[in-house]
C-alpha cells in the first residue's frame, strides 16, 4: 500500500479533513471567537478597521432584503455567514464533525451487523439461511433513499424518540441518521460477505477444523472469520464514502441531522436560499463532501489492491 | 385566513394599511415600491402570471380556501354584494353586485332582503335568476367539504340542519324567493354578514350545478370564464362573451383577453422570467429568497409593489401544555423575543413592522399595545428585555423545561424555528427543531392530539372584522380537540375574555364604534395573556414585468389582474 502513491495521498487528505473537522471547537473558541449553533442575527463583526452587521440590510432604491456578511478572508467570517448571522467556515468544521460521525459511525455499524448476519447464514444454512436472505432481499427491494426517508421521517416525529429497552435515542441525536444510514446498507454488505462465507466454509482448513471437533462458534469466528475479514475491510471505505453522502442527502432534506446542529448536508440546504449572493454557503460544504467522498473512493481502490494478491500480482507484472 | 407562504390553505385577503396616493386609476408613473396605481393601459393580450404550484385543495368556487384561487374567482363569478375593486381604503367598501342595492337589515339583524339586477346572464348564457342564489346556497352545503358552511353560513335558517344532513338540505325557509326579491333569514343578527356573502363560497352559481367537487370551476357571471384547471400545468380564463359591466365599482370589465397561471418553476427561475420579460407577475413572491430582494431593489425598482397587509405572523404557546401552560414563561419569552431579528430574517424593516399584539394595525378595533419591550408605554417595540425575561422564567419555575419549535421547512420559516431555538436555549429551556414539511405542518399544528408546545403560524384577514383575528384564533369556540382543522393552535380559552368577545359581536350592528372599543379591550386583555409571541406585520411585495401598467392592489383581494394592462 506504502507503494501506491496516489492511495497514500488519499489516505492523507482523508486523515486532514478529518483531523481539522475535529479540531472543529479550537476554530470557533480561539480563532473565529464565535458559536457557530447561536444565532447572531442582528449581530456586527469588524472588517477593514468598520464595524458592520452580519446581516446586511439591502441597497437599491427600495432597501429591501437581507444578505449575509460574504467570506472576508480572515479569521472572523472567513467564509462569510448563513442567513442566522453564523460563521460559515465554522460550521462547516463542525459539520464535517457530525457528516464524518456519522458517515463512520454508519459505516462502521452496517459492516458490523452485516458481517454477523452473513456469517450466521452462510455456515448455517438452510432455515438461518433462507430467513436472512428474504430479509435482506425485503430491505434491497426498497430504493434506498426512499426507505432512509420513511424511517427517518417515523424516528424524527415520534415524540419521545426511540426507545429500546435501556436504550433511549432522542429524536435530534446523531444516532438516528446513524442507525437508519447503517440499517438501509446492510444488504448490501451482506451479500458479498455472505457468498465468500458459502465459499470458505467449503475449504479444506475448514473441514479439517470440523474433522477436530471445533464448536460452530470456533468454527465461524476462529476459521472462517478472519478469512471474510478482508473483503469488509475493503469495502469499509468505499461504504464510508456512501454513508456520508447517504447523511449529506438525508441532512439536505432536513430529516437528517436537525437544526441548529450542522452537517455538510445541512449547511448545503442553508446555502440553497442564498445561492445567488452568497454562493460559497453552499460551496465549501460541497466542496469538503467532493474531498471525503474522492479521498474514500481512491483510499478504498488502494485498499483492495493491497488485499488482494491478483491485484497484487497484476502491479508486479 | 390565508397563509401565503403555505401551499396549504392559503388563507387569504388583507387589507391596504397604507394611506395609497391620491387619485385611484392613476395615471402617474409608480416610482417603484408604492402603492402606487401606475398608468394604466389597453385592452387585449394575456396576462402570464407564475405559481410555484397550483392552488391547494379542491378548485370548486365553494370548497377552495386559497387566496390565488379568490384571485380568479371574483374575475369570473360575482355574489349579491361585493368589495369595490379599487386600491386603498376604498378597496375594503362593500358595494352592491347581482343585488340592486345593499339592504338595511330588519328584526334585529336577522332580516336581510336583496333585489336581483336583472339581465345579468351566466357564461353559458343562460340568465341568472332568484331560484340560483337560493340553489347556491344549498349547494355549499349539500357539496359536504366548503370549509366554512358550519361556521359562517349556518347563521340561514335552515343552515344548522344543512350541516348535519347535507344531501338532503332545504333553506327554503332561510331563502324566500319571490320574483326577482331574495329575502334572507337568519337565526340570529350577524353584523358580518354581508362580508360572508361578499367572498366567493357565497358566488352564485348556475342552479343546475351538480353537488360535487368539480374540476373546473361552473359557469359565472364575471368578465372572464374558466377554461383550463390542470394542476401540473396551469389555469386559464379568457374573456365571458355574455358579460356587459353592470356596476364599475361591483365587477369592472377587464383588460387583458385572457390570464394564465403557469405551475411548477422555482421561485428563482420565477423571477429570472418576470425580470426576462417572459412572464408578468409572481404570484408566491413573498417566497422570493431574501438575499435576491436587493437585486430588485436596485434593477427593476419601478416594476416592484411593496403593500402593508392586515395580516400578523407570530408563534404559538400551547397554554395548556408544560412549560407553556404557565403565563409567566410565555410572558418571559415575550419580552426575550427581539422582533428586529425577526424582520429581518422576513427581508427587512422596508417588509415587515414589529407588534406584540393580535390585532394588525388599520384594523377595526386596532390600538397600539405593546407590554413587552424595554420601555413600554408607546404601542410600539423598542426592543427586547432579557432581564425581565430571564427574571420571569425563574419565577415561573420552567427552567431546564424541554420545548419542541415546530416550524416548517420553507427557508425563512425554518429561519424564525431556528431563532427561537436559540432563544429558549438561552432563557434555560432545552428547546430543539420540529421542522415538519409545510403541507403538513398546518394541519399538525391544530390538532391537538399532537401535544405541539410552541409552533410558528400566520394569519391573514377574511374580511376586515376584529372577530377574524380575536375570536377565530383565540376564542373558546374556535377550538376543536383532536381536529386538523382547529385555527384556535394556542388552545386558549379564557372565559371572561370570551364574554366580551361575544358582546362585542352582538355589539357590532348596533354600535360598530362601541364594538370596536370593546374589540381593542379585548386584544389588550389577550395579549397581556401572551397566548402568542406575535412576531411583526408583513409588507407584501408585487413584482411585474416592465410591459405591465395599471397595477391596482386592493386591500381585500390583493393586486386586480384584470386591471392591468399588457398592451
Amino acid at each position: 500500500m506504502l507503494r501506491n502513491r496516489i492511495a497514500l495521498s488519499a489516505l492523507i487528505l482523508f486523515v486532514v479533513i478529518v483531523a481539522v473537522s475535529f479540531a472543529a471547537p479550537l476554530y470557533a473558541h480561539h480563532i473565529a471567537h464565535t458559536d457557530p449553533f447561536a444565532s447572531n442575527i442582528t449581530g456586527t463583526t469588524v472588517v477593514g478597521g468598520k464595524r458592520v452587521d452580519v446581516l446586511q440590510q439591502g441597497g437599491g432604491t427600495l432597501g429591501i432584503g437581507v444578505v449575509p456578511i460574504g467570506p472576508t478572508w480572515h479569521s472572523n467570517f472567513f467564509l462569510g455567514a448563513d442567513n442566522q448571522g453564523r460563521d460559515v467556515a465554522a460550521r462547516v468544521l463542525y459539520g464535517g464533525r457530525a457528516s464524518l460521525e456519522i458517515g463512520i459511525g454508519s459505516a462502521v455499524l452496517c459492516c458490523f451487523i452485516a458481517l454477523i448476519l452473513a456469517l450466521v447464514a452462510g455456515f448455517f444454512g438452510r432455515f438461518s439461511d433462507t430467513i436472512l436472505s428474504r430479509l435482506m432481499d425485503l430491505i434491497w427491494a426498497f430504493p434506498v433513499y426512499l426507505l432512509a426517508i420513511s424511517l427517518a421521517t417515523v424516528l424524527l416525529t415520534l415524540p419521545n424518540g426511540l426507545q429500546w429497552g435501556f436504550i433511549h435515542v432522542q429524536p435530534a441525536s446523531l444516532w438516528v441518521p446513524t442507525i437508519i444510514i447503517a440499517l438501509v446498507y446492510v444488504p448490501y454488505v451482506y451479500r458479498p460477505v455472505r457468498g465468500q462465507v458459502l465459499s470458505v466454509r467449503e475449504k479444506e482448513y475448514v473441514e479439517a477444523a470440523v474433522a477436530q471437533g471445533a464448536s460452530s462458534l470456533r468454527l465461524m469466528f476462529g476459521e472462517i472469520l478472519p478469512n471474510v475479514v478482508t473483503t469488509v475491510i475493503v469495502m469499509l471505505p468505499l461504504m464510508i464514502a456512501t454513508t456520508v453522502l447517504t447523511e449529506a442527502a438525508l441532512s439536505f432534506l432536513s430529516i437528517g441531522v436537525q437544526p441548529p446542529k450542522a452537517s455538510w448536508g445541512t449547511i448545503i440546504d442553508d446555502g440553497q436560499a442564498l445561492l445567488y449572493s452568497r454562493p460559497w454557503v453552499a460551496i465549501a460544504p460541497g466542496l469538503m463532501i467532493l474531498l471525503t467522498v474522492l479521498s474514500l473512493n481512491v483510499l478504498g481502490d488502494g485498499v483492495r489492491d493491497a488485499l488482494d494478491p491478483r491485484a497484487k500480482l497484476r502491479l508486479k507484472g | 385566513m390565508v397563509r401565503l407562504k403555505r401551499s396549504a390553505m392559503l388563507w387569504a385577503m388583507a387589507v391596504v394599511v397604507a394611506v395609497l396616493a391620491t387619485g385611484c386609476g392613476g395615471s402617474s408613473k409608480s416610482k417603484g415600491g408604492t402603492t402606487t396605481p401606475t398608468a394604466a393601459g389597453g385592452k387585449g393580450g394575456t396576462l402570464i402570471t407564475l405559481a410555484n404550484a397550483a392552488p391547494a385543495g379542491s378548485p370548486d368556487p365553494q370548497v377552495n380556501y386559497t387566496l390565488q384561487e379568490w384571485q380568479w374567482l371574483i374575475l369570473t363569478h360575482d355574489g349579491l354584494v361585493g368589495y369595490k375593486r379599487v386600491s386603498g381604503p376604498e378597496g375594503t367598501k362593500k358595494v352592491p353586485d347581482l343585488a340592486t342595492a345593499i339592504p338595511k337589515p330588519t328584526d334585529n339583524g336577522k332580516t336581510w332582503t336583496f333585489t336581483l339586477r336583472s339581465g345579468i346572464k351566466f357564461s353559458n348564457g343562460n340568465t341568472v335568476t332568484a331560484n340560483d342564489v337560493k340553489a347556491t346556497f344549498e349547494r355549499l352545503f349539500k357539496i359536504g367539504n366548503s370549509p366554512n358552511a358550519g361556521s359562517w353560513y349556518n347563521v340561514i335558517v335552515g343552515g344548522d340542519a344543512c350541516v348535519k344532513t347535507p344531501k338532503t338540505c332545504d333553506l327554503s325557509k332561510g331563502i324566500v324567493v319571490n320574483g326577482d326579491t331574495i329575502t334572507f333569514h337568519l337565526t340570529k343578527g350577524d353584523p358580518e354578514f354581508l362580508d360572508k356573502l361578499s367572498v366567493p363560497f357565497a358566488y352564485i352559481l348556475p342552479a343546475d350545478t351538480p353537488a360535487k367537487n368539480l374540476n373546473l370551476p361552473p359557469a359565472g357571471t364575471g368578465p372572464y370564464k374558466w377554461v383550463q384547471y390542470s394542476p401540473q400545468k396551469q389555469m386559464k380564463i379568457v374573456r365571458n362573451p355574455y358579460f356587459k359591466e353592470w356596476s364599475k365599482d361591483a365587477q369592472p370589465d377587464g383588460l387583458p383577453d385572457s390570464i394564465v397561471q403557469k405551475f411548477g418553476l422555482s421561485v428563482e427561475a420565477e423571477v429570472t422570467q418576470v425580470e426576462n420579460g417572459q412572464a408578468d407577475w409572481i404570484a408566491n413572491a413573498d417566497s422570493i429568497p431574501s438575499d435576491r430582494l436587493p437585486e430588485l431593489s436596485s434593477k427593476y425598482a419601478t416594476q416592484v409593489h411593496i403593500t402593508p397587509l392586515t395580516a400578523v405572523y407570530y408563534f404559538a404557546f400551547n397554554v395548556r401544555v408544560p412549560p407553556f401552560n404557565n403565563l409567566k414563561a410565555r410572558q418571559a419569552v415575550n419580552y426575550a423575543t427581539d422582533r428586529n431579528a425577526l424582520v429581518k430574517l422576513y427581508g427587512g424593516t422596508n417588509v415587515a413592522v414589529p407588534t406584540c399584539q393580535i390585532l394588525p394595525p388599520n384594523f377595526p378595533g386596532y390600538k397600539p399595545y405593546c407590554p413587552y419591550t424595554v420601555n413600554p408605554g408607546s404601542g410600539k417595540w423598542t426592543g427586547p428585555d432579557m432581564a425581565k425575561a430571564k427574571q420571569l422564567v425563574q419565577q415561573s419555575g420552567t427552567k431546564g423545561a424541554s420545548v419542541k419549535v415546530n416550524s416548517d421547512t420553507t427557508e425563512v420559516d425554518k429561519a424564525y424555528g431556528l431563532y427561537f431555538i436559540g432563544l429558549l436555549n438561552k432563557l434555560g429551556y432545552k428547546a430543539s427543531p420540529q421542522f415538519l414539511s409545510n403541507d403538513i405542518q398546518y394541519p399538525f399544528i391544530q390538532n391537538s392530539k399532537n401535544k405541539v408546545q410552541f409552533a410558528y403560524s400566520s394569519w391573514f384577514q377574511d374580511y376586515p372584522a376584529a372577530s377574524d383575528f380575536l375570536d377565530i384564533l383565540l376564542g373558546c369556540g374556535s377550538f376543536h380537540p383532536n381536529s386538523n382543522s382547529s385555527p384556535n393552535i394556542a388552545e386558549f380559552c379564557n372565559k371572561p375574555i370570551q364574554a366580551k368577545m361575544d358582546q362585542a359581536g352582538a355589539m357590532g350592528l348596533t354600535d360598530p364604534v362601541g364594538a370596536n372599543n370593546l374589540w381593542a379591550q379585548v386584544d389588550k386583555e389577550v395579549t397581556d395573556q401572551a397566548p402568542w409571541v406575535s412576531m411583526f406585520n408583513p409588507k407584501l411585495l408585487d413584482f411585474t414585468s416592465s410591459r405591465v401598467k395599471g397595477f391596482q392592489f386592493s386591500p381585500q383581494w390583493y393586486f386586480l389582474l384584470a386591471q392591468a394592462s399588457v398592451k
